[in-house]
């Protein structure tokens, strides 16, 4: 099991009182297969995918991956599971905007001492991004973009993707496209693919569906 | 409508109270440099002026004699016969001990009530003045001075400038030993019908009064250098300002857009900004020109201490509040505020009501904005050569300076964007290009202040090389021109006299140090005659000259002048000068002369005494054994007779000589420092602006893996890199500033130039410093960057952000 989610429980304090965003919530993702979170705007997808990723630390519960809890590592230790385990893609793409797009493909797997330009030129072509490299981020449209941020991503040979509403900055053909194509590679590659969003069309794509209702998964 | 949009406008400084007091500490800043700096100048020149008004009666006309020589009774005669109201002068410098003082001998009864400089309130006062013993109107601290060293009876007159005293004439004329011979003649409001000036007495000239006095011109290259100073600050404050100002409107772009669609106009939006900008104009300025205050109180008595040293004045050390400051630093402020803000202004003007709500702060220093500002650089530094070239006086050297700096300012991001793209392409790792790439990026929002950091780092680098040349040459000058081992002062000449006969046989040599004074080349100077003495071969700091220049002196009707007269007239080696009684000398040589804002001359010490016999022969320098210097102090005083004050040795003269001098430049000094300072606030400010935006372009990084507190010290770094290249780029530009200030400011000023003498460990420890305050304005970004709470990094990846 690549992922897996037990009795996690997570709550922010605001100034109106603590909210608890997630409560018992339980979840295993396998190598090689693809979950959609699905649930209303402030149903807790992103917070589950931040605690997934690393980016936050649960209030209960344990978060595994690859066996090893992750919510009990300090910050460095945290830092190295993001480096080399898991990967990230976001609805704003965050691509690094001093950087070129070629820069930007490698930069995660440099980081994580992962680079192979076999795999990068191999993912370039699938991503259809070859004849953008030496552009800047800036140059690009969304679409182009989120693939970019996607080819980073896969670069760095994660075990485990975590992609938060990657289609909701892109139209709906654009969506699908990246969509598909996200699913593909994460097969080909093996990983296991965790993917939250608004649309029930795109949830229907993936292996299986989770939906959050109140911090709490209800199917 | 309006009160509502306004507290809206307004409710971004309450969310951002640091960047309110940013703006506000800049435009302070800015103002109080300003107006410290004016307020120094407004005191010094109102100083002046006071001394002027009652020392020589500038504010009444003055008849003087043409070719520069006294004025002979019998013209004086000749003027009151023909019905002129004029009352006579004596005046000239006399030592009492060791102190000099300036003598002002005047007619009290004819003499004008507005120049005599002091109250009269009656007979009583009239007949101590005029008659019997005398009196010596001076100062409190003059008349300190004073005391024990003169049998006349002293009078303090508050009104008085120091070192100055007034006495009646006949006085005047015994202790000057003028033989009747006056130096100026006081002209009274006159009848009508009185025979021309030209057919009475054409000897004479007619000298309107109110016209600048000589102390006023002299002193003008100081104010103009502390004018040049402050106005430096103050622009290195706007960056600051136009920083913050910028912030806040494009922070504001979105609140702008709400504003103009619920149906704010755009005239009433401009007209709030600008209602909001005036308020924090007046709240700044008041504290700058507050701030200005004390700062002129702190430099007043270094200033004071200046321009005794380098031009004789006096300046009270103490400071009165003048309106006309205050006007001016509230207007500087206003001035400042307003320049800082008009391109934010102007741009809102053309934004389109639907414009992107997106921050775009620093987008606008662009690859072409930047080039285009190299390109400004590049001009302004190609102006400042052909000023350099071809420009002349002390006006076109400060432009030399002003194109120099604020070129080479505009030309740093050009040169800051080209070091860093070619360290991107030499990295090999993906972390370090992109240090570099992002480096690069950050550069529009830091430009500024490392603009401001560079003026600063040149300004110190060039005035300090220009402060340790003028050290290490005037240190070097001191040991020759002070070489004789004791230099002793009598009190009468007929203590001189007995003293030239009791010094032979106890010394090697005795010089004397006699002079005497008048016009030359249109200029009021110095006449020193000197004995034909190996000491002056040896030592004496001769700049050009024939090898036998010091025979010719000792037998023929020879001249060497010093450099400032040199270099202010068209007189050569080989040419003839005409001295004062009208008898000529060939000049035979130019020495240097520090410190000395006039011109001088030294003679032959035959030809001075022939030509100016009433010279006083009181002054000598001794050259003695230096472990006999102790001994021959100790029997000057037991067995001749002379009291201790009398006697300065040469390791005290010099002591006193360095003292003088480094308080010379303490406030150059002071100015240097603070100019760093505003500069190191600039950065701080700039850093602390940026880290605010830098959460987005961050936190994915974070989330790939990399740890906050490796974060902050990639922005540590990044500071100490541009840290470091903006001081690399100041080095050359200071030495160009120090050249500049040498060449050709020093040369207008003064009058004399000095050898250039570069003095690295200065720009070490001027590094250090400056390394010190670019980690000082990193540390409060970088703490909070290091601390940052996750959650705030998550925020960036919030889908509704």
């Amino acid at each position: 099991m690549i992922l897996e989610l037990r009795n996690v429980g997570k709550s922010y304090s605001t100034a109106e009182g603590p909210i608890t965003v997630l409560k018992a919530i339980d979840l295993r993702l396998a190598r090689g297969k693809s979950v959609a979170l699905t649930g209303e705007s402030g149903s807790g997808k992103s917070t589950l995918l931040h605690l997934a990723g690393g980016l936050d630390k649960p209030d209960t519960g344990s978060v595994r991956v690859n066996g090893r809890d992750i919510g009990q590592l300090d910050d460095s230790g945290r830092a190295r599971y993001r480096r080399l385990e898991v990967g990230l893609v976001f609805q704003q793409f965050n691509l690094i905007p001093s950087i070129t797009v070629a820069a930007n493909i490698s930069f995660h797997a440099r980081l994580a001492e992962r680079y192979d330009p076999n795999w990068e030129a191999e993912l370039v072509e699938m991503l259809g991004v070859a004849h953008l490299l030496g552009r800047y981020p800036e140059q690009l449209s969304g679409g182009q973009q989120q693939r970019v941020a996607i080819g980073r991503t896969l670069a760095a040979r994660p075990t485990l993707i975590l992609a938060d509403e990657p289609t909701g900055n892109l139209d709906e053909a654009t969506g699908d496209s990246v969509l598909d194509l996200m699913l593909a590679l994460s097969r080909r590659a093996n990983l296991a693919l965790l993917l939250a969003t608004h649309s029930v069309r795109l949830a229907n794509k993936l292996d299986e569906k989770v939906v959050l209702r109140g911090g709490m998964i209800s199917q | 409508m309006t009160a509502a949009a306004f507290n809206v406008l307004f409710s971004h400084w309450r969310y951002r109270p640091l960047q309110l007091v940013t703006l506000i500490m800049g435009v302070a800043l800015a103002t109080g440099l300003w107006s410290g700096v004016q307020a120094i100048n407004a005191e010094a020149r109102a100083s002046y002026s006071r001394a002027a008004s009652i020392l020589e009666q500038a504010d009444l006309s003055q008849l003087i004699a043409r070719d520069g020589e006294g004025i002979p009774t019998s013209v004086y005669a000749r003027l009151r016969r023909a019905g002129w109201q004029v009352s006579p002068v004596i005046e000239g410098n006399h030592r009492f001990g060791t102190t000099s003082v300036r003598l002002i001998g005047i007619d009290i009864l004819t003499m004008p009530e507005e120049g005599r400089g002091f109250a009269v309130s009656g007979s009583p006062d009239l007949v101590a003045f005029a008659s019997g013993q005398g009196q010596l109107l001076v100062s409190m601290n003059t008349a300190a001075r004073l005391q024990g060293v003169t049998q006349i009876p002293l009078r303090i007159s508050p009104d008085l400038p120091d070192d100055a005293a007034f006495l009646d004439i006949g006085m005047a004329d015994r202790l000057l030993a003028r033989n009747g011979v006056l130096s100026r003649l006081i002209v009274a409001p006159q009848n009508p019908g009185l025979p021309a000036l030209e057919s009475v007495a054409p000897e004479l000239v007619f000298k309107s009064g109110g016209q600048a006095n000589d102390v006023a011109s002299l002193t003008d290259s100081f104010h103009l250098n502390l004018t040049a100073f402050g106005f430096l600050a103050f622009v290195v404050g706007l960056f600051i300002v136009y920083s913050a100002t910028g912030l806040s409107f494009e922070q504001r772009r979105s609140t702008f857009r709400t504003l103009r669609s619920v149906g704010v106009s755009l005239q009433s939006l401009t007209l709030m900004l600008l209602a909001e900008l005036l308020m924090l104009a007046l709240l700044s300025g008041v504290l700058g020109v507050a701030l200005g205050y004390v700062l002129a109180s702190t430099l007043l008595p270094g200033v004071s201490a200046t321009l005794r040293g380098l031009y004789g004045t006096s300046v009270p050390g103490s400071l009165s509040l003048r309106p006309e400051w205050w006007a001016t630093g509230l207007g500087m402020a206003f001035f400042g505020t307003a320049v800082s803000a008009s391109q934010s202004l102007l741009r809102l003007w053309q934004m389109p009501i639907l414009a992107s709500a997106q921050h775009r702060a620093w987008a606008m220093a662009s690859n072409a904005a930047t080039f285009i500002q190299a390109v400004g650089g590049a001009v302004l530094l190609g102006a400042a050569i052909l000023l350099a070239l071809l420009g002349h006086g002390l006006v076109a050297g400060f432009a030399v300076l002003g194109s120099l700096l604020i070129g080479a300012a505009l030309l740093l991001p050009l040169a800051l964007s080209t070091t860093t793209m070619i360290a991107q392409s030499l990295s090999r790792g993906a972390f370090t290009s992109w240090f570099w790439a992002d480096t690069r990026q950050q550069l529009p929002g830091l430009s500024l202040a490392l603009m401001a950091l560079l003026l600063a780092l040149s300004a110190n680098i060039g005035v300090g090389t220009m402060v340790s040349s003028f050290r290490q040459t005037f240190l070097g000058w001191l040991d020759q021109r002070l070489a004789a081992e004791l230099y002793v002062t009598a009190r009468t000449e007929e203590e001189a006299s007995r003293l030239r006969d009791w010094l032979p046989g106890r010394v090697r040599s005795v010089l004397p140090v006699w002079n005497s004074e008048g016009e030359v080349l249109g200029q009021q100077i110095q006449i020193f005659g000197v004995a034909d003495d190996a000491t002056y071969r040896d030592h004496w700091p001769i700049l050009l000259g024939a090898p036998d220049l010091w025979d010719m002196l000792a037998t023929k009707d020879a001249a060497l002048i010093n450099e400032q007269l040199w270099r202010g007239s068209d007189v050569g080696l080989g040419k003839m000068i005409t001295l004062p009684g009208g008898w000529e000398a060939r000049v035979v040589g130019v020495y240097s002369d520090y410190g000395n804002p006039k011109g001088q001359v030294i003679i032959g010490l035959g030809s001075l005494i022939a030509h100016y016999p009433a010279t006083a022969k009181l002054r000598y320098g001794l050259r003695v054994e230096p472990e006999r210097v102790d001994m021959l102090r100790r029997q000057l005083v037991d067995d001749f007779g002379l009291p201790d004050e009398n006697i300065v040795d040469q390791a005290s003269l010099k002591r006193q000589s360095r003292v003088v001098f480094e308080q010379t430049f303490a406030v150059t000094g002071a100015l240097n420092l603070l100019t760093l300072a505003v500069a190191g606030f600039a950065m701080f400010s700039s850093m602390l602006t940026l880290s605010g935006q830098r959460l987005p372009q961050l936190a994915p990084l974070w989330a790939m893996g990399l740890r906050r507190r490796d974060l902050a010290l990639l922005e540590v770094i990044r500071t100490v890199a541009l840290w470091f290249a903006t001081f690399l780029a100041a080095v050359p530009v200071g030495l160009l500033l120090a050249w500049v200030l040498l060449a050709i400011v020093n040369v207008e000023a003064f009058g004399w130039r000095l050898p250039m003498t570069v003095f690295p460990f200065d720009w070490l420890k001027l590094g250090a410093v400056a390394l010190v305050a670019a980690l000082l304005s990193v540390l409060v970004p970088v703490r909070r960057l290091a601390t940052v709470n996750p959650a705030d990094l998550l925020r960036v990846f919030a889908n509704e952000r």
